[in-house]
Parts: C-alpha cells; sequence; structure tokens
C-alpha cells in the first residue's frame, strides 16, 4: 500500500471518530462539567484562602492594651471603657478576645480574656517568639503536595477511563454492527486502528490542554501566580507524558475491544486495562510521598505519565530522568501499539464468542 | 474479468474453501449458489481481501489484487452493518472516501444512489432510524457508492420486498452493462435463474459446477425428454426403453436414450401431429439438488 492512502485512510478514520464524539451531547455535557469543577474548585479554594488572609479579628481592648493592640497586624480594635464591659462584649461573642491591663508586677502586664477557650493565634502575636533557623529551605505544605499529586492522578486517570473507553466502544460497534468488513474491505486494519488512536489521543490531549489552561486560568485570577510558576515545568512534562503514555493506552483499549463482540462484555474484557490506569492513581495519591514508590513509578510506563511529573514538581527528579523515563515510555508504546494492532487484525472478524488473548496474537 | 485460482482455506482441521477455482466475466453477472456453510461467505471474503486465503490466489485480469486494487470494488457482506448513528448521505460519503473518492464527488455520487434507491427522504436520517428495507437499500448503495469496477454482493436480495429486488435488480444489470463483473450469492435459485449469466454451484467448500446457465442446463439435460401431442399418449407408458415421469394425456416427460426417444417421437408423428418435441432441460433448482447431492 502506498503511504499517502494509508495516511489519508488514518486522517479520514480519525476526522470521524472526533465528529462523532463532538456531535455527542453526552460527551459535550460531561465535558462542561469537568472544565467547570476544574475552574470552580481553583476560584473557590482560591478566594476561601485569601479571604482567611484578609479577614481580621474583632478584639477588645482596654486602657493601655488598646496601643499595644494596634500594633499586631490582622487585628480590629474595639475599644472598652472598662474590664467588665470588655467581658460583656466577649460573652456577647461580639468580639473574639479581649486584652485588659493587669494590675501588679506581673512580667506582661496584660490579661487575655476568652470566652471557652484560649485565643491561641492572639497569644502568640502577644508573645515573644524566639529566633527560629531551619537547616533546610522550607518544603512546600503536605495540603498543596496532596492536592498536585491528586490532580495529576485524576486528570490521567479520567482522560483514560474516557477516552480509551470512547475507543473500546467505537471497535465493539463497529463490530457489532458488522461494518467492520466494509471497512476492512476499503482500508486495512492497521490504517483503522491508527485513524481510532489518533483521534481519540487528539480528543483527549485537547482536553487536558484545556484542563490546563483553566487551571492556570484559575490560580492566576485568584493570585496565586506562584503556583503556576512551581507547576509549570511539571505539567509541561505530563502534557509530554501523557501524549505518548495515552497512545499505549488506547492501543491496549483497542485491542482489548476486539476480543469481544457484543457491548455488553466491552466491562469485563477491559477490566485487566483499566486496573493499569487505576493503580498509579491510587499510589500517586496515597504515597507521594514516599520518593521510592515515587522513583519506581516514574519509571513503569502506566505510571510514568503520573509518577514524573510528580517527582518533578517535588525537585526529585535530576535533568537526564524525564528524558530517560520518556524514551522507556516510547519505546514500550511502540512495542504495545505492534502487538496491539496484530491482536487488533486478528479478532477484528471473529464474531461470536469472546476470542482468546493467545489465537489472537497467534492469528 | 476476476479469476478464483486454487483457493483454499482451512480453520484448524476443518477445510471451508477446497481449491476453489472460477472466473467471473466482465459484463455478465454470475450468481454464486450453494447451500448454508457450503463456502460462499469465506470465498467472498478471499476475494475482498478480508480474509487471507491458506493458497490460491485472486487475480483481476490478469494481474494479481492488492489492497488499491481492491478498493475498486464494491461490496456487500453476508452481515448487515452500517453504522447506526451515522446519517445516510453522510455515511455513504464517508465510505466512498475510505476506497479513495475525493469529497465533491463522493457527495454528489451519494445524492445519486440514494435517489435512484428511493432514499430521497430518508437522505439526512440517521440509519437506525430507517425501516429494515431501507436499511437493505442503504446497505446496496454503500456497496455502489464509490462506483466501483467489480461488484461482490453476499446475498443482496435477502429481506427485500419485491419492488426493491426489482430495483436493485435493475441497479446490478446497469453495472454489468457497464461491463464490470458482478458476482453475487443468493438462496433464491428462481432470481438467479432468471438473471444471471454465468452460475457458479459451490457445496462442501468445493466447485460442483460452473458456467454459463444455458451451458449448465444442457450439460445435466441428461437423457430427459418432453412430448406434445394432438392426441392420448397413453401408449408412450408401454413403450420399450422408456421410463414415463409425468403424464398428463396429450403431455409426456419421460427419460429414454436417444434411440428409444426417437422411436416414440416416430410412433407420435406417424398418429397424431407432433407439438413440441424436445430434452427437456432441467430448471437450477433441479441442476442444484442434483450436482449437490
Amino acid at each position: 500500500m502506498n503511504t499517502t492512502s494509508f495516511r489519508e485512510s488514518v486522517f479520514l478514520v480519525a476526522g470521524r471518530e472526533i465528529t462523532q464524539r463532538l456531535r455527542s451531547k453526552s460527551f459535550v455535557i460531561s465535558t462542561l462539567i469537568l472544565f467547570a469543577i476544574v475552574l470552580g474548585s481553583i476560584l473557590i479554594s482560591g478566594f476561601i484562602s485569601r479571604a482567611n488572609a484578609d479577614s481580621t479579628a474583632p478584639i477588645a481592648g482596654v486602657g493601655a492594651a488598646i496601643a499595644e493592640l494596634e500594633t499586631l497586624p490582622g487585628v480590629e480594635v474595639v475599644e472598652a471603657a472598662t474590664i467588665a464591659e470588655a467581658e460583656q462584649l466577649v460573652r456577647d461573642e461580639e468580639v473574639d478576645a479581649a486584652v485588659v491591663p493587669l494590675d501588679g508586677d506581673s512580667a506582661v502586664p496584660f490579661e487575655v480574656i476568652g470566652f471557652d477557650e484560649a485565643p491561641g493565634g492572639l497569644v502568640t502575636a502577644l508573645s515573644i517568639a524566639p529566633e527560629v533557623r531551619l537547616l533546610e529551605e522550607p518544603g512546600l505544605p503536605f495540603g498543596l503536595l496532596y492536592l498536585v499529586a491528586f490532580g495529576f492522578g485524576i486528570v490521567f486517570f479520567l482522560s483514560a477511563v474516557t477516552f480509551g473507553g470512547t475507543i473500546a466502544q467505537s471497535v465493539v460497534e463497529e463490530k457489532q454492527t458488522r461494518i467492520v468488513e466494509i471497512l476492512l474491505s476499503s482500508i486495512s486494519a492497521r490504517a483503522l486502528l491508527a485513524g481510532k488512536v489518533v483521534g481519540n489521543s487528539i480528543l483527549a490531549f485537547g482536553q487536558i490542554i484545556a484542563i490546563a489552561a483553566l487551571a492556570a486560568l484559575g490560580l492566576v485570577l485568584t493570585g496565586q501566580d506562584v503556583l503556576v510558576t512551581d507547576l509549570g515545568p511539571a505539567v509541561g512534562w505530563f502534557l509530554g507524558f501523557f501524549a505518548i503514555g495515552f497512545v499505549l493506552l488506547a492501543a491496549m483499549y483497542a485491542a482489548s475491544a476486539s476480543l469481544v463482540s457484543r457491548m455488553e462484555d466491552v466491562g469485563s474484557v477491559l477490566t485487566p486495562v483499566t486496573y493499569l490506569v487505576m493503580i498509579p492513581y491510587f499510589l500517586v495519591i496515597f504515597l507521594f510521598d514516599n520518593a521510592l514508590v515515587l522513583t519506581i513509578m516514574s519509571y513503569v510506563p502506566f505510571s510514568a505519565p503520573v509518577g514524573m511529573p510528580m517527582r518533578i514538581f517535588l525537585d526529585q527528579a535530576a535533568w537526564w530522568e524525564p528524558i530517560l523515563s520518556l524514551v522507556v515510555l516510547a519505546v514500550s508504546t511502540v512495542v504495545i501499539v505492534a502487538l496491539g494492532a496484530r491482536i487488533y487484525r486478528n479478532s477484528l472478524l471473529r464474531t461470536g464468542s469472546r476470542v482468546k488473548l493467545g489465537e489472537a496474537l497467534k492469528g | 474479468m476476476l479469476q478464483i485460482e486454487g483457493v483454499t482455506k482451512r480453520y484448524g482441521d476443518r477445510t471451508a474453501v477446497d481449491d476453489v477455482s472460477f472466473t467471473v466475466g466482465g459484463g455478465r453477472l454470475t450468481g454464486f449458489v450453494g447451500g448454508n456453510g457450503a463456502g460462499k461467505t469465506t470465498t467472498m471474503r478471499i476475494i475482498l481481501g478480508v480474509l487471507g486465503a491458506d493458497a490460491g490466489e485472486v487475480r483481476l485480469d490478469g494481474s494479481p489484487l492488492g489492497v488499491d486494487g481492491r478498493r475498486r470494488f464494491g461490496y456487500m457482506p453476508e452481515e448487515r452493518g452500517l453504522y447506526p448513528k451515522m446519517r445516510v448521505h453522510e455515511q455513504l460519503v464517508y465510505l466512498a472516501r475510505l476506497r479513495g473518492m475525493r469529497a465533491g464527488e463522493a457527495a454528489e455520487r451519494a445524492d445519486e444512489l440514494i435517489d435512484r434507491l428511493e432514499l430521497t427522504e430518508r437522505r439526512n436520517d440517521p440509519i437506525e432510524k430507517l425501516s429494515l428495507g431501507n436499511q437493505q437499500r442503504a446497505q446496496i448503495a454503500a456497496a455502489l457508492v464509490h462506483d466501483p469496477e467489480v461488484l461482490v454482493l453476499d446475498e443482496p436480495f435477502s429481506g427485500l420486498d419485491p419492488m426493491a429486488v426489482e430495483t436493485v435488480l435493475g441497479v446490478l444489470s446497469e453495472f454489468a452493462a457497464r461491463g464490470a463483473p458482478v458476482l453475487f450469492s443468493s438462496h433464491q435459485l428462481d432470481v438467479v435463474e432468471r438473471l444471471c449469466d454465468d452460475i457458479v454451484v459451490i457445496g462442501g467448500g468445493r466447485i460442483l459446477a460452473a458456467g454459463s446457465r444455458e451451458e449448465l442446463r444442457e450439460r445435466n439435460a441428461g437423457s430427459r425428454w418432453e412430448l406434445t401431442v394432438d392426441g392420448d399418449l397413453g401408449w408412450v407408458r408401454t413403450a420399450t426403453g422408456v421410463e414415463v415421469i409425468e403424464f398428463d394425456g396429450d403431455h409426456v416427460v419421460f427419460d429414454a436414450d436417444p434411440s428409444a426417444a426417437q422411436a416414440v417421437l416416430q410412433r407420435a408423428t406417424a398418429s397424431d401431429a407432433v407439438h413440441l418435441f424436445g430434452r427437456r432441460r432441467p430448471t437450477l433448482t433441479e441442476i442444484f439438488r442434483e450436482v449437490v447431492q
């Protein structure tokens, strides 16, 4: 076969996959919901944290304490004439706490009045803290790390499952409706498979880029630009790994689906692949602070798209590591795609009961 | 001319198609008949390259067929199938383009066929909304949309009402008239007999008979005779070397060797006016029954 007709066939098949998908209402709606969740959660969490940072606590002050309180950040001073009045304000919950002058020769000439618990923040603010010297640069907060790990994990998992599932459905649809025989008399099985993988990879990749852009937009809008620069390289590598890693998964989804002939059987035949996608997701969420697990993950092809960007974000990876891992991923993708194409070609015309993997490989 | 030469296909121990050879002439409608599991579908799939053969070759005008050559084939598989959610016109254009037709040309051809097959009102309906008969028409359009040079159709008439059969027959004859080889299988032997120039009979994976319709009937005519006269033919029953098959007063069908038959004819002309005498040529159904057994 000459290459132009192969390329044209792939182009046509990919075009059909994309237009059919974009025309499906459920796809458009679920994508918009996903976008809304990404943007919404970043905006909301951003505004909450900013609101916390900007908020001031009302504190009642009496006499000399007023001047002292005015030097503290985040405190709105409510002046009270007497200690009893200040206590009343605390009791009425008009203020969070009160600071009143203390008679006598106490080391601290003030008394802090709380309602039913000690106002820790205020006490700390009024205390003299010893000098602190850190031996290492401060790490990123655990919550943020968790969010980033969760972000990479969920985006990879959702995209792989959604678009892998789409490929699987499209393969079985063609088998179930028997149109595959007409298709195979027009173009080669390889072109058909390539078109499906390309079409769905473009959709998946487009969705991921849109999510990355929305996330960046959300962070900038909420004034968390710093995070964008911190995350930038990791996200960039994530996109690169995803582009190749998805092709690998797509080939596996297509090959698995080609073993069955009915939509009802798709679920069970996809189970092994689904596990391969789910395991990295759970590992990165629960064990992202375990350097050994993360290092292994960053080289295993199925989890590298999640593991390596996480290590880059944590500054654990040397400059050559992502490149090496990308090469490993690319080579395994070539091998898996070749095997997948073989299974696909050998199973397409076998309708009826599920084709055994060994038979499909042998042909 | 489409040539199938020594094609063999095995599934494990079972030989589905065994050393099958025949030709489909250009401009001729060739009927491919055989019982269930005789090997028709397997042979057709091999012709289209959808299945690989274990041995043998398929040639078009003398040169072996490759993927590009097969793109010029129109194929209707036994198992029907189109994308249920794609619209009729859109789907036809897609299939035509997969076979290398330009978009504009494909759109025109699709509209032409839609009109021809009386699907005009369904042009923009998804296939799944069509009645079964109309789905079948769309399926035929899918086989023809890219202006194929060779047609291979597996049971193109099954599921069609008599009107639709006529429409499809018209379209197929048109293709053949343009010089294209047309091969189709059918269980409806009367249709095959009426329509086909050539007939190939397959059974148990082997070709049992092949040739032009007339040739086949002649070859299988055997020693059956038919006689109609102006008078009563009761005496034929007792004539020597004659076995009467059908008797109806002035009309008789009998088996006899040529000399005994000539003796019957002589006696008949001596007594009555002979309206008809001749070898009784079998119908396709009879030939089919004969060769398949």
